[in-house]
Parts: structure tokens; C-alpha cells; sequence
């Protein structure tokens, strides 16, 4: 049996008891132990890319141990094909953001101890297959979030990070409450989340219906989805680069990973009934309103934090669609977002870092003193546009293609918004890129070698996923077709699947 | 059309441009350094000319084929295979593609070698080759995608290009507002094209052949019919094919600009007027009269939709060159006589007649580049001058300019026997053939201000006295050997272009249509374009009444510009000047969208940003209000309540002990005496008890 | 066995030396004084058990508490004369009164 899953989730726990029993004149070398830490993890990822069997949705690479036999929890590790997108994001945003934090000048110690402890907590999220420990991981990076933004962040910190906590527990208690009944309601007590899926049937619809939602607000917290937003936008704008990049690179995806791994497996029946509204409905709300609302931001970080719950709204309304195209968008955009995001957040830190501000209406021009920049800024915006031949067309297109039969008023509004989307973007890019030079940032650098090792990389996975998009859709298919079917199953109609 | 040949070279054609714009991109900062920008002109002008040359060599091949077989595939990778969407990366070369491949890289190419001396004095030469080379790319990826997906790649690749050189000039804010309109009124288009595409594989899956493949889509199309729009609980009357090919065009409005998405075209006159004549005229706008070609099979099985194309065309033909008539830019009457010709080509569509609108796609190609290049050669004689009024008497300086502009303005005016003529005499002639005396009319008063306005600019630009500055009058100059052999070459091809189709009347001779016949040989177009008048008597009379118009707006721009005899300023005053005045300000259509959707969009933004930072986030700040309250009011009652019986039972023991503790008065006697009573009292209360 | 004394001369006599003890206890002031009235005390006690043991039936009870009693006098001795001579020491005098710290 390989260790792999247990590895690469605890490798940065000894990174981090590495940095705090690094003696205090050292404290420079924490950066390069947490990029020390980060490397294994992505190498890790890419040999499970690597053996990862594309024909079964069957869960693979799976570890079991008996922890507290007394309450049926294990430490069960495995991945199908939804965790293991997921698990490469991490990675490879992990990898990333560890670059993106050098510019931290303040109790590093501590920072990267945090941030390796964050990264067990989403690793171990994506890889538990039991419930309980599937919890316990959500809290764990649930801590050190709360420090990273509450110590490292901006003039608003606290209140930004009380928020964060606060909220994002609220949907904890909610999503513990649901697994709790879940346990005691199970046909054999269990938190085996492939045991409570293979029996998904023994609970009566009515305990589904309750604990479906009660486990959607839990999740919907973190995606974030309409009305439950407004923490995003204040955990961006104080959060520093790096902590920004993580949040809505990985975390986000949390919310609708855990829909797909709970809610869809575990509770059918209740799925089938109440996605059109709380994955569709909403969805589409996200996606238009964050888009407007972006459109009259005039802070950069926030406007990207907004198009972040714009687009988050495909996941959810690919979700909803309850087709082989649309799940597989819904995944896909989850990755590809991933990585667009954390661009953008990369991109709007490079900038910050100069000016020292992030007012929209106060730069200009800045085409002509960093050109580079502006150029893989460009380069991001229309990535975030969903400009065919890059990676997020490919995802949207097949989240409204796989919606259209079902839900075509709520993909009229989704395709619309590209235009919207457009409207904001361009809008950005002229006031701050194009233009005459304000002469106030006519010193500025342009990029240095370390902010660009940090987006190329993105870039070039954003390209090459635009024309071989199969190098993820490959993984995803057979679980997700999979899951589909059991959702639509429940249906009672025979409903032919085109694979 | 089942069996293509398969081939490997169709991906050169595409790759070629693809790398130039990559090599230019990359390194062509450092090349333009080390090697001067003779080394980006090699580079970006040779990778277009280089895929020409391959373009003429497969064109060469195909015509060897005999016409059935004409159809190469070229297959490079699968693209995404979900949920039933089974697309690869392919390209494909028929006829229809081979026209479109030749003008995409030869008129091109021509254009990328006028840009050399066009572009010569500009800090971001390397910039421009590149970008110049990734539209030749995205138009290449558009025309010869063999699925529908990938030429929507290609679609809106050439949008960003367009973006990215409307606003090539970044400094000046307005180009760069005109690069965003016109991204974004593109995109509006785009939405009705994608939504197209849902509902037509939607359908195709419904009948069970779930493809976007272009050629599969062809074949599987006729079992469309009678196919209604349906969704999951929803069953409509509304013909899928109908509502699939009118959203169609709306897409194609967008990238076509016809009404009511043309408004981006005029402005987009702000990109280098190479792009101008590349983007904006020969290539990239007729995207949309491309996809229409290319979709015939579909298109022609909705009346209806044919219908609205028919009207919109002829109503964009008319529209658009009465704006023409009143603008004053040299670049801004080209822009608005584009924006006419496409609505010909489009009325051509809409009518049947899907060759004579691709041909006359081509011989626009021809005399709108050439014109273009030509305003671009006075402009860069001027100066950077693009008012007409400043203009004047130019012909005498600038002599290869002015002949290769005249041959243009004669093969767009529709003069027997230029390009122009050939393509648009055909087009008239078909409207009414066809059945569309209100089209017809319409297109037949169009061509006759078309004459008059380019004729007006003719006169206001190279006749009569100059206008200008002193200055500028010393400045100007013939342009130099690269870009004077461009025009020559474009003026050529605006003189005997057209003769590849002569109209029947005239001669019995027609290769390119015989050429493109396969393309439109699926049952329900054959119908269509067969159907008409047939009559060589009918069509020469029609052709003279059409010449006629001709002569009239030559006579009238004549008068009024050269001669003089007639002052335009009364015409312009009639009815009170309201009529000039709506002309002139474009009809006030983008006042109108300005007012009627961007304004109330921007103030929704904010109304929704207000209520998301109020309202929303206003209930969870309140909610942790009444909790941070509610906590305070516990913190109350367990300060006061619980506390204090605490504190109470502490008190009160206090207190109790305060006063018990005097009877510990250290005086053993007392303690004794104490005791004693105490013993005494014991006993008499027993006493009592028990009595 | 005399035949005219009873249970009740003993009882008497051990109410007279206890009447005596509890009131030299109470009136004395020197602390000898007392512990010789606590003496008598715990004697008419003995007098008590002993009289009770003889004439209640021949056990052995009374006389082993009687025993004890005198141990316990003798213990108490001890300690109350180690306590005088502390009270002594410290106030220079072994009158009661005196010491009268600890009053509360």
C-alpha cells in the first residue's frame, strides 16, 4: 500500500516543526524550508497525476486505519477524480504562494509555520474519505487563515479576520451538526463517506432535505455563495498577497468540493430536488451579481475579489445541470479558476507593493513604465474573460452547454455576463494600464525575476489547458459521470446519460 | 464530402503566423534591438507571405481534385471529449476555406508589407508585427476550424486582436475606449452565437447525433426539420433551426457590424490604418458573412431568418452610407462605406445568393484594402491629418496614390468592368431576382450614395486647391516603394479581380462560383439559389437601371465637389438642417445606447455595489451587532445575577461570622460558663420534650 | 457490701466533687487552679462508672473506662501544665485572663 496521500499531506507538518525549532537568528532560512516543504507536495501531486487510473471511479491510492473503533472513525485517505484536480491545485498554488510570500518582513517564522499548517489542513480536506477527519481538516485550516490575515494583513485586519473565522465557523457548526446526523441516522453507524454513500438510500427524504441544506449553507459559506459573500471581499482586501492567492485559488473550491463529495454522494435524492434552486438559483445570482457588482468596485483587489464569486457561479450552476458537460465544467472551472485567480491576486500584489495603494482611479498608464506586467496582466484579464483558447473558455462552455437543456433562462444570464465580464475588465485594464502616465509611478520597476517565476507558470497551465483541456478533463470524467448517474438515479426516471 | 483527404501541411498555414506573433511577443523587444526592426519586418511579413505560399500551393492541389473530393482534413489533437461533445483540434480546407485562406494571407501579407513603411517611426513595431500575425493566426483558426467550437476560437481571437490594435496607440485614452467598445459590442454578438450553438447541439443530440463538427453537422442537418426548440419541461413550437440561424446572424451583426452592432466599426478607425484596412475592411468583419456561407445548409432552411438577413442587410447597406455622406474623416467614410458593403453582402446571403455575397466578400477585400492603404498613404503624407476638409488638390503630389485610389473608388462604385461591379451588380440583380423588391430598392439607392460620398471624398482629397498648412503642404510626398507597391498591387486587383464571375448577361463565365458550388450543394440551398428569374433580357435591364444610379451619384458628387455649381451647404439646410443634423451625428444611435443601456447599467452597478456593502453585508455586521449586544446584556445579568449571588452567599457569610466572632472573647471562664449554659439548656429543653 | 451504703451515696459524693470541680473551674483564675477543679471533674466521673460498674451488674466496663480516664487525666495533665508554662512564658503571669489574645 502506498503512503503517498499520507505524505504528501503531512510533509509541510515537519516543514512547519522545522521552522519553530529554528533558533531565532536563523529566521531566514523559514522561507526556504517552506519552499522545501511545498516541492515534495507538488512532485508528490504529479506522480499521482502520473498513476492515476482515468477508467474507474473506483477510489484510488486509498490508506485505512481504525482510530477510535468505538465511533466507527478511521483515518481513511483515497482519491477519485474530483479530489485529485484538487489536489494538483494545491499543490502546485501551494508551491506558488510560498515564492509570493518572500515579500513577508515580519515574524517569518511564524508566517510560514502558519501557512505550511494551512496547507495540511486543504491537502488533508481533499484527501479524507472519512467524514470525521474530513472535519477535523476543515477546522485545522480554518486557524491558521484566521492568524495569517488577522497578523500579516492589511490596516483593517482584525476586523476582516473576525469576520473570516466567524463566518466560515458558522458554516462548520452547521456542516458538524449535519455529520453528527448523518452518524446516529446511518443504517450501520459510520463516517465512512463511501459507506454513507453506498447507503445514501436508508435516510427518508425528509432527514435528506434538512441535512442537505443544513451541509449547503455550510459550504456555500466558503464558495462564497450569495447572500453569505460579503466576508470575501474584506478577507481579500486585508489578506496579504500570498494568503489572497491561497484563499481563492484553493479555499473557495472547499465549498463546492464539499458539495460534490458530501451532499452529491451521500444525499442523492435531496441533490436531485434542490440543486435548481440552491446551485442553479444562486448560481446564476453569483455570477451576475458578483459580476456587477465588481464593475463599481474601485479598489483592484476587491474587483478581483468580486469576479471571483462571479465566477465561482459557473461551478454551481455546472453542478446544477445534472449533465456529464456541465459537471465536468463545473470541475474543471473550479481548477481553472484555481489558477486564473491566482494570478490576478499575484498580479494586483506586484502593484500594491509599489504604489503602496490599490485605487483603481489613481494610476494610469503604467503600459509604459511595465510593460511585462502590464502584459501578463492583459494576458490575465482575458484568461479571466474566458477568451477561447484559454482555459477558462473550455470550462464555461461546457457549464452552460451542459445547463442549457435544463436551465436555459439561467444560461442566458451566464453567457451574458461574459459580456459584463468584458465591460470590467477592459474598464480596469484602460484606467490602470493604458493611458497617459501618471507621474507619480514613473520610477516603478517593472517585474522582478521572483513575482515572474510566480505567474509564468500559471500562464502557461492556463494556455495549455485552453487547447488540451483533456490533460484535466481526463481525470475528472469517470467519477464524475459516475456521480451524475447516482444522483440522477434517484430520480425514478431512466434518464440515458451520454457519456 | 465524407471522405477527406488527409494532410499535414493545413497546420503550417495556421502555425506560421502563430509563431511569428510568439517570436515577436517573446523576444521582439531584444530582436528589435539587437537587429533593428528590418529584422521584425522579416519575420512578421515573411511567416503571412510563407503561409500564402503554401495557401497557393494547396490551392494549386485542390483544383486538381475533381470538385466532390475537394475537402482536406488536417487532424492534430483531441480537443476535449464531454459529455457527448466530441471536438478535436482540426483544420480543414474546402473551397469555401481555400477563398477565404487566400484572402486571409494574401491580402494579408500585402497589408503586412505596407505596414513596414507605415509603421517605420514607431517605438512598437515589434508589437505591432506581433499582434498583426496573431489576428492572421486567429483568422486563419477561424476560417479553417473544422468544428464549430474552434472557429468560435478563432472568433474571438480576432476580437482581442481587434481590441489590442484599436488601441494600439495606448496613450491616448479614446483609442483605447474604442478598443473596449468594440470588444464588448463584439461580445454582445458572441452571446447570441454561443447560445446558438447550445441550442444546436442540444437539437443534435435530441436526434441523436451529438456533434458540432462542421461537415457532420452539414450531413446531419436536413433531419433538423421540423425540429422544435425544447427544453427539459418545456416543449415550444418555435423551429430549432430557426431560432439556432437567427441568433446565428445576431452573432454575426456583432462581428459584421450591421445593424444594430455596428456602432463599434466606425470607432474602431482609431487602431493604425493598416489595421484599418486589414481587421476592419478585408478580413475580420466578414467573419460573420463567412460563418453564414459556411452554414448555408442551416440557414436555408429557415425562411424566416433568410428574410430578416435580406432586411437587415439592404437596411444596413442604405443606413450606413447615408452616414457616410456627412463625415469628414478620411478614415470615418470608409469605416461607414464597410459597413454599407457588408450589408450587401449580407442582403446577398439573405437572399440566396451565398456565392455572389462570398464574392463579393473577396472584391471588397481588393478595393477596401486598397482604399484604405490609400487614406493611410495620405495621412502619412499629411501628417497624421485625417480631416478631408484640410485635404485638397493631392493628386498631382501623390500620383500613385491617387490612380491606385481611383481605381478602388471606381471598382466600388460598381463602374463596368472593376471588381466592384461584377460582385455588386450581382448582388442587385440577385435581391430582385430572388423576390425582394424592398431589399432591392434599398440597395440600389445605397449603391447610388455610395457613389456619390466616395466620389465626394475623391474630389475633397485630391482635386481642387489645398487646404492645409503650409507645413503640410511641404510634408507631403509620395509614399514610399513598400507601401506604393502594395497599392498598386491592391489597385490591380480592384481592376480585374471581379472578372472570375462576369454576370450571365454578359458572358457565360464563372469559375468562382463553379468553384465554390460544392459548398453550397446541400438540397434545401440548391433550392433557394436556383429558384429566380432566369431572364439574361430581365438581368441586363436591371443591370442598366442599377447603372444609372451609378451615373447619377457621380453626376451629383461632380457637381457639388469638382464643378461646384451646386453648394452642398443648401442641401445640407434643407428641412431646417434636421435631416444633416441626424446624419451627420450618426443618427445619434450611440448618444442613444449610451443613454438607454450603458447609463443605466453603470447606475445598477453602483445601486447593486451599495446594496452589497449596505444591505448584505449591513445584515451580517448588524446580525454581530445584536450578538456583540446580546453578549454585553448576558454579560450584564452574569455581573449582577449570577455574580451576585455569588458575591451574596460570600457576603452574607462575612457578615455572619463579623458578628459571631464576638462571642470568641478569649476568656476561658466565659467559654465555661458558656458551656455550662448551654449543657443546662440542653437539658431543660429535653425536659420539656419529653413532658 | 455495707448494708446502708447504695448506689445513691456514691452518686452523691460524685455530685459534690463534680459540683466542686465545674465550680473551681469557673471561679478560679490561675490556671493551675483550674486544671485541679478539671482534675476533680473527671474523678467524680470515675466514681460515677466505677459505682454504676459495681452495682449494675458486675461487669468490667466501668473499670476499664475508669482506667481510661485516668490515663486521659494524666494526658491532659501534661499537656494543660505544658500550656500553663507556655501562657507563662509569654505573659509572665498565670492568670486566665491575661490571655486573652485570641478573643475574637
Amino acid at each position: 500500500m502506498s503512503h503517498a496521500l499520507t505524505l504528501i499531506t503531512f510533509v509541510p507538518i515537519a516543514g512547519m516543526v522545522l521552522i519553530l525549532a529554528l533558533p531565532d537568528s536563523m529566521k531566514n532560512a523559514s522561507k526556504w524550508i517552506a519552499v522545501a516543504a511545498t516541492i515534495p507536495q507538488l512532485l508528490i501531486a504529479i506522480h499521482l497525476y502520473e498513476y492515476f487510473d482515468t477508467t474507474t471511479s473506483a477510489v484510488q491510492f486509498a490508506e485505512k486505519v481504525s482510530w477510535m473503533p468505538s465511533y466507527h472513525i478511521s483515518y481513511f485517505v483515497g482519491v477519485d477524480g474530483i479530489s485529485i484536480s484538487m489536489i494538483l491545485l494545491t499543490a502546485l498554488i501551494m508551491f506558488i504562494s510560498t515564492f509570493a510570500s518572500f515579500g513577508i518582513n515580519r515574524a517569518e517564522k511564524g508566517y510560514y509555520a502558519m501557512l505550511l499548517m494551512l496547507d495540511t489542513g486543504m491537502m488533508g480536506v481533499f484527501v479524507s474519505l472519512d467524514f470525521f477527519l474530513f472535519y477535523i481538516f476543515w477546522e485545522v485550516m480554518l486557524l491558521p487563515m484566521y492568524f495569517l490575515i488577522g497578523i500579516w494583513g492589511g490596516p483593517r485586519r482584525e476586523y476582516a479576520a473576525i469576520k473570516f473565522f466567524l463566518y466560515t465557523l458558522l458554516g462548520s457548526v452547521l456542516i458538524l451538526l449535519a455529520m453528527l446526523g448523518l452518524y446516529y441516522y446511518s443504517a450501520t453507524p459510520t463516517f465512512d463517506l463511501t459507506e454513507l454513500a453506498a447507503n445514501s438510500s436508508h435516510y427518508s427524504i425528509g432527514f435528506q432535505r434538512i441535512v442537505w441544506i443544513a451541509l449547503f449553507i455550510g459550504f456555500a459559506i466558503k464558495i462564497p455563495a450569495f447572500p453569505f459573500h460579503t466576508w470575501l471581499p474584506d478577507a481579500h482586501v486585508e489578506a496579504p498577497t500570498a494568503i489572497s492567492v491561497i484563499l481563492a485559488g484553493v479555499l473557495l473550491k472547499m465549498g463546492t468540493y464539499g458539495i460534490l463529495r458530501v451532499n452529491f454522494a451521500v444525499l442523492p435524492a435531496a441533490t436531485y430536488q434542490l440543486a435548481w434552486l440552491f446551485l442553479g438559483v444562486i448560481g446564476t445570482i453569483n455570477i451576475v451579481y458578483g459580476a456587477m457588482c465588481a464593475m463599481a468596485q474601485t479598489d483592484y483587489k476587491k474587483l478581483i475579489a468580486y469576479s471571483s464569486i462571479s465566477h465561482m457561479g459557473y461551478v454551481m450552476l455546472g453542478m446544477a445541470a445534472f449533465t456529464a458537460a456541465g459537471i465536468n465544467g463545473a470541475v474543471l472551472q473550479m481548477f481553472n479558476h484555481g489558477t486564473i485567480t491566482a494570478m490576478l491576486f499575484i498580479l494586483v500584489g506586484v502593484i500594491y507593493d509599489r504604489a503602496h495603494h490599490r485605487e483603481i482611479n489613481g494610476f494610469g498608464g503604467l503600459a509604459q513604465q511595465m510593460p511585462i506586467y502590464t502584459a501578463i496582466t492583459g494576458f490575465a484579464f482575458f484568461a479571466g474573460m474566458g477568451l477561447p483558447g484559454m482555459s477558462a473558455f473550455i470550462s464555461e462552455v461546457l457549464v452552460l452547454l451542459g445547463a442549457w437543456q435544463t436551465h436555459p433562462v439561467m444560461v442566458v444570464f451566464g453567457a451574458a455576463t461574459a459580456i459584463l465580464t468584458a465591460g470590467y475588465l477592459l474598464w480596469t485594464f484602460q484606467r490602470i494600464y493604458l493611458g497617459p502616465l501618471n507621474e507619480k509611478y514613473k520610477d516603478f520597476p517593472d517585474l522582478s525575476f521572483r513575482e515572474a517565476f510566480t505567474l509564468v507558470p500559471l500562464g502557461i497551465i492556463v494556455l495549455i489547458l485552453g487547447v488540451y483541456p483533456h490533460a484535466i478533463l481526463g481525470l475528472l470524467n469517470t467519477s464524475l459521470v459516475h456521480l451524475n448517474q447516482v444522483v440522477l438515479s434517484t430520480s425514478g426516471a431512466a434518464v440515458a446519460m451520454v457519456r | 464530402m465524407d471522405h477527406p483527404i488527409a494532410v499535414t501541411f493545413i497546420r503550417l498555414i495556421v502555425a506560421l503566423p502563430l509563431a511569428g506573433a510568439a517570436i515577436n511577443f517573446i523576444a521582439g523587444a531584444w530582436l528589435q534591438k539587437a537587429f533593428g526592426k528590418r529584422a521584425i519586418s522579416f519575420l512578421g511579413c515573411g511567416v503571412v507571405i510563407a503561409a500564402f505560399i503554401l495557401a497557393v500551393r494547396a490551392f494549386i492541389a485542390m483544383i486538381a481534385i475533381p470538385p466532390e473530393n475537394r475537402f482536406m482534413l488536417d487532424d492534430l489533437w483531441k480537443w476535449f471529449d464531454v459529455g457527448g461533445l466530441n471536438l478535436d483540434i482540426a483544420f480543414w480546407l474546402d473551397p469555401l476555406s481555400m477563398v477565404m485562406t487566400l484572402i486571409v494571407t494574401g491580402v494579408g501579407g500585402l497589408i503586412h508589407i505596407y505596414s513596414i513603411g507605415y509603421m517605420h517611426d514607431d517605438d512598437g513595431y515589434w508589437r505591432f508585427f506581433g499582434w498583426l500575425n496573431l489576428f492572421t493566426f486567429a483568422m486563419l483558426v477561424l476560417v479553417l476550424g473544422d468544428n464549430l467550437w474552434l472557429m468560435f476560437v478563432g472568433w474571438e481571437g480576432v476580437g482581442l486582436c481587434s481590441f489590442a490594435l484599436i488601441g494600439f496607440w495606448y496613450k491616448v485614452t479614446a483609442n483605447t475606449t474604442a478598443g473596449n467598445k468594440a470588444f464588448i459590442v463584439n461580445r454582445i454578438g458572441d452571446l447570441a452565437f454561443v447560445i446558438a450553438l447550445y441550442s444546436l447541439f442540444a437539437g443534435l443530440q435530441s436526434i441523436g447525433h451529438a456533434t458540432l463538427v462542421t461537415r457532420e453537422v452539414a450531413r446531419y442537418a436536413p433531419e433538423l426539420a421540423g425540429t422544435a426548440l425544447n427544453f427539459a419541461g418545456y416543449q415550444s413550437a418555435y423551429p430549432l433551426v430557426g431560432f439556432v440561424t437567427l441568433l446565428m446572424f445576431i452573432g454575426a451583426t456583432g462581428k459584421s457590424a450591421q445593424i444594430p452592432l455596428y456602432v463599434w466599426l466606425p470607432d474602431a478607425m482609431a487602431g493604425p490604418t493598416p489595421v484599418s484596412a486589414l481587421i476592419h475592411a478585408a478580413t475580420m468583419v466578414t467573419a460573420g458573412v463567412y460563418m453564414v456561407a459556411r452554414l448555408n445548409f442551416l440557414f436555408s432552411m429557415s425562411p424566416f431568418t433568410m428574410g430578416v438577413i435580406a432586411v437587415a442587410g439592404g437596411l444596413t447597406a442604405l443606413f450606413a452610407a447615408t452616414i457616410g455622406v456627412a463625415q469628414t474623416d478620411i478614415k470615418k467614410v470608409l469605416a461607414y462605406s464597410t459597413v454599407s458593403q457588408l450589408g450587401y453582402m449580407f442582403a446577398a446571403l439573405g437572399v440566396g445568393a451565398y456565392a455572389a455575397g462570398v464574392f463579393h466578400l473577396m472584391t471588397h477585400a481588393f478595393f477596401k484594402a486598397c482604399l484604405f492603404l490609400g487614406a493611410g498613404s495620405v495621412i502619412h503624407a499629411m501628417g497624421g491629418e485625417q480631416d478631408m476638409r484640410k485635404m485638397g488638390g493631392l493628386r498631382h503630389k501623390m500620383p500613385v496614390t491617387f490612380v491606385t485610389f481611383m481605381a478602388a473608388t471606381l471598382a466600388i462604385s460598381g463602374v463596368p468592368p472593376f471588381a466592384g461591379f461584377m460582385s455588386k451588380d450581382e448582388i442587385i440583380w440577385q435581391a430582385i431576382s430572388h423576390g425582394h423588391p424592398v431589399v432591392w430598392a434599398m440597395l440600389l439607392i445605397g449603391a447610388g450614395i455610395t457613389v456619390f460620398y466616395m466620389f465626394r471624398q475623391v474630389y475633397m482629397t485630391f482635386f481642387g486647391e489645398f487646404r492645409g498648412t503650409h507645413e503640410q503642404e511641404h510634408h507631403v510626398h509620395e509614399s514610399p516603394p513598400s507601401m506604393a507597391y502594395v497599392l498598386i498591387a491592391l489597385g490591380a486587383l480592384s481592376v480585374v479581380g471581379g472578372l472570375v464571375m462576369i454576370p450571365e448577361f454578359i458572358a457565360t463565365f464563372k469559375p468562382f462560383e463553379d468553384f465554390l458550388d460544392p459548398v453550397f450543394s446541400s438540397e434545401v440551398t440548391r433550392r433557394i439559389t436556383e429558384a429566380g428569374i432566369h431572364s439574361h433580357a430581365t438581368e441586363a435591364a436591371f443591370g442598366f437601371v442599377t447603372f444609372t444610379v451609378v451615373v447619377i451619384g457621380w453626376l451629383v458628387a461632380d457637381l457639388m465637389y469638382r464643378q461646384q455649381k451646386l453648394n452642398p451647404a443648401r442641401f445640407s439646410q434643407m428641412f431646417g438642417g434636421v435631416p444633416y443634423e441626424w446624419v451627420y451625428n450618426k443618427y445619434y444611435v450611440d448618444e442613444f445606447y449610451n443613454r438607454v443601456i450603458i447609463q443605466p447599467y453603470m447606475f445598477a452597478t453602483r445601486a447593486l455595489a451599495w446594496f452589497d456593502s449596505n444591505i448584505i453585508d449591513g445584515v451580517v455586521n448588524l446580525a454581530a451587532r445584536i450578538i456583540v449586544f446580546l453578549s454585553w446584556l448576558s454579560g450584564l445579568f452574569d455581573h449582577y445575577v449570577v455574580d451576585g449571588l455569588v458575591d451574596f452567599s460570600a457576603n452574607l457569610t462575612l457578615d455572619v461570622g463579623g458578628r459571631l466572632r464576638r462571642l470568641q472573647t478569649g476568656s476561658i471562664n466565659g467559654y465555661l460558663y458558656g458551656i455550662l449554659a448551654a449543657v443546662m439548656l440542653i437539658l431543660l429543653v429535653r425536659a420539656v420534650v419529653r413532658a | 457490701m455495707g448494708g446502708g451504703i447504695t448506689l445513691n451515696h456514691f452518686l452523691v459524693l460524685s455530685l459534690i466533687i463534680f459540683s466542686l470541680g465545674l465550680f473551681t473551674v469557673l471561679t478560679r483564675r490561675n490556671a493551675i487552679g483550674i486544671l485541679m477543679g478539671v482534675e476533680l471533674i473527671l474523678n467524680s466521673a470515675n466514681i460515677n462508672y466505677l459505682a454504676f460498674a459495681f452495682y449494675g451488674g458486675g461487669k468490667y466496663d466501668g473499670q476499664i473506662f475508669a482506667i481510661f480516664v485516668i490515663m486521659l487525666a494524666a494526658a491532659e495533665a501534661v499537656i494543660g501544665l505544658a500550656v500553663v508554662l507556655a501562657i507563662y512564658q509569654n505573659f509572665k503571669t498565670i492568670d486566665v485572663d491575661a490571655a486573652e489574645t485570641l478573643r475574637g
